[in-house]
């Protein structure tokens, strides 16, 4: 019952030069895909971009067609107040339950803020975090 | 002491070629007796040992290659017992199995001789230290110079590779008087030295270094001389010989290839054909008295040429000229031989990787930098950059056993690289030497 809360994140290998974002981006533009909430990892002399979309497998077919290496990673988005305290709320909680953040980046809409989360393991997790009384954004608002 | 081995050294050379051509019978004989390997390839050649009435009908014997110590792995060149074997070198091949090289004591000493000889003509002796920044272990570098060094009765400081200040601080605190390392390696430790204050003419009793084991330049010879007032000698010989074993002596015009020990010839390299003194061809050597794994015509894969006329020296021994580059695809990094299709061997076994890659080769300080950019394969990708990092890293492991020197890694995405139809052209060296 947690599986709607299962949002497929696209990471996408990218070398770390100029100009290949914009090769990325061009994908999304040429697809019609439109990027909810998206961030960058980079380390010698790649990257990984990481995208949350409208419509995932639109995207993934056409960056597989073109040669990309890439994946879809299962994250949690869960939903933050957007007032001062907002973050220490929701990370306390995770950390209160033993939830260990791989990695996170944020995004803010109209009323509240999202939080987006890497866990080991996303379903437990996000069992854990609704029974604690937080409540996480379902995937087909994001992905569809 | 001008000569180590009088005797040998300035033996007239009617007497050098009567000695040359009786080491030669008596090898060919034991070597089809006891090689199975050699007795094969002569009877294919229509070779007896019969045949060989002079040093000159050695161009009726057939050559040997590095393949064939390859296809020979581990010990199918080995035409001794192995209780009589004392030491293996081993150095990477041409495709994943390495070269291994054995030696008998008599090999050893007669590899220690050598190296005498050749630091002996670089003014080398008792009185003084000798400081070894050639890698010790597999590599033949470090022990090769140690054991000559040692022979000579010098004081032989095992220095190894790396750690470059520590290397200036010994140069200092031991008084050395000599060293043995790569050309890039002592152009860096002039750097090094100019960074720590320390100015080695005024400074330390540094005078003669013995580089080689990559190609270098009369000029480069210049530069040190200036810089460090140190005097420079060329030092040539690889593995599959048994090791680093000739130097140009003191009148800097050549590497002295010891006659008794050696019988050079330029071939051109794609008939095969002996090339006269003057001429550059493919560098092909004999050890006349190797025991463990006699190397007959090896054909080296060096080019160079024999010089003419004799020394003013006073060894009779033929001398070479610096190496003037490769009939093959063999790179030299940082003194390590590195062939292409090593690296393409070793790739293969990572199965994250496409099979796809590009070798880029520079020097942007004195010392040589091996980049291998590789492909991703598509259903390898992982969100995780721990992950990636990881294949990263364990490439460069991989390889940096296989090669036995360090190589940078740049991950790429899949199909990004080159497809060549045809001969892939995957190295791009950026050295200017």
């Amino acid at each position: 019952m947690t599986e709607k809360y299962i949002i497929k994140q696209l990471s996408i290998f990218s070398e770390n030069k100029a100009g290949k974002l914009a090769a990325i981006a061009k994908i999304f533009l040429d697809t019609g895909v439109s990027i909810q909430a998206f961030n960058i990892a980079e380390a010698n002399n790649f990257g990984v971009v990481r995208a949350i979309v409208d419509k995932p497998e639109i995207a993934f077919n056409e960056f597989a067609k073109q040669n990309y290496a890439l994946q879809y990673t299962d994250v949690l988005a869960i939903k933050m107040k957007d007032v001062p305290g907002g973050l220490y709320e929701v990370a306390n909680l995770l950390g209160g339950l033993g939830i260990n953040i791989e990695y996170a980046y944020a995004f803010r809409t109209g009323a509240y803020g999202a939080l987006i989360v890497k866990v080991t393991n996303p379903r437990a997790a996000a069992q854990k975090i609704i029974d604690a009384g937080l409540e996480l954004l379902p995937a087909k608002d994001y992905n569809f | 002491m001008p000569y180590y081995n009088e005797k040998i050294e300035t033996m007239p050379k009617p007497e050098l070629v009567k000695l040359q051509y009786q080491e030669l019978k008596k090898l060919v004989t034991r070597l089809y007796g006891t090689s199975a390997f050699y007795h094969k390839k002569m009877d294919e050649t229509g070779v007896k040992p019969a045949d060989i009435a002079s040093i000159s009908d050695i161009t009726k014997l057939p050559f040997m290659k590095k393949t064939d110590l390859r296809d020979n792995y581990p010990d199918g060149l080995v035409c001794v017992p192995h209780e009589d074997l004392v030491r293996y070198h081993v150095s990477s091949g041409t495709t994943g199995k390495p070269t291994v090289v054995a030696y008998t004591k008599n090999d050893i000493e007669l590899w220690s001789e050598c190296v005498a000889r050749s630091l002996t003509s670089c003014g080398i002796g008792r009185k003084d230290v000798l400081q070894v920044c050639y890698g010790y272990g597999l590599f033949t570098g470090g022990l090769g110079l140690h054991y000559g060094g040692e022979k000579v009765g010098a004081t032989v400081i095992p220095a190894s590779t790396g750690n470059s200040e520590r290397q200036i601080e010994l140069i200092q605190d031991l008084k050395t008087t000599c060293i043995a390392c790569t050309p890039s390696y002592f152009i860096h430790l002039i750097d090094v030295a100019k960074k720590m204050n320390i100015d080695f003419k005024k400074d330390t009793l540094l005078r003669t270094a013995v580089l080689g084991a990559e190609p270098w330049t009369d000029a480069m010879r210049q530069y040190i001389y200036e810089q460090s007032g140190v005097v420079a000698h060329n030092i040539f010989g690889t593995s599959e010989i048994s090791g680093p074993m000739f130097t140009d002596c003191s009148e800097l015009n050549g590497m002295h290839i010891c006659g008794d020990i050696a019988f050079t010839e330029i071939i051109d390299q794609n008939t095969g054909e002996s090339l006269p003194p003057g001429e550059k061809g493919e560098l092909t050597i004999t050890v006349l008295k190797k025991e463990a794994i006699p190397m007959i015509r090896y054909r080296i894969g060096d080019i160079t040429s024999i010089l003419e006329g004799d020394c003013p020296c006073g060894r009779t021994s033929p001398r070479i000229d610096r190496l003037q580059g490769r009939v093959d695809d063999m790179l030299i990094i940082r003194g390590i031989n590195v062939f292409p299709s090593a690296i393409e061997h070793a790739l293969l076994k990572n199965s994250y990787l496409t099979s796809h890659f590009m070798i880029e080769v520079f020097r942007t300080g004195p010392l040589d930098d091996l980049l291998v950019k590789v492909e991703l394969k598509p259903d390898a990708m992982t969100d995780s950059i721990n992950g990636l990092m990881e294949m990263q890293m364990h490439t460069e492991r991989v390889l940096r056993d296989a090669l036995n020197v360090s190589v940078k890694i740049e991950l790429c995405p899949p199909n990004s690289l080159p497809r060549f139809e045809g001969k892939a052209k995957r190295v791009i060296d950026h050295r200017v030497i």
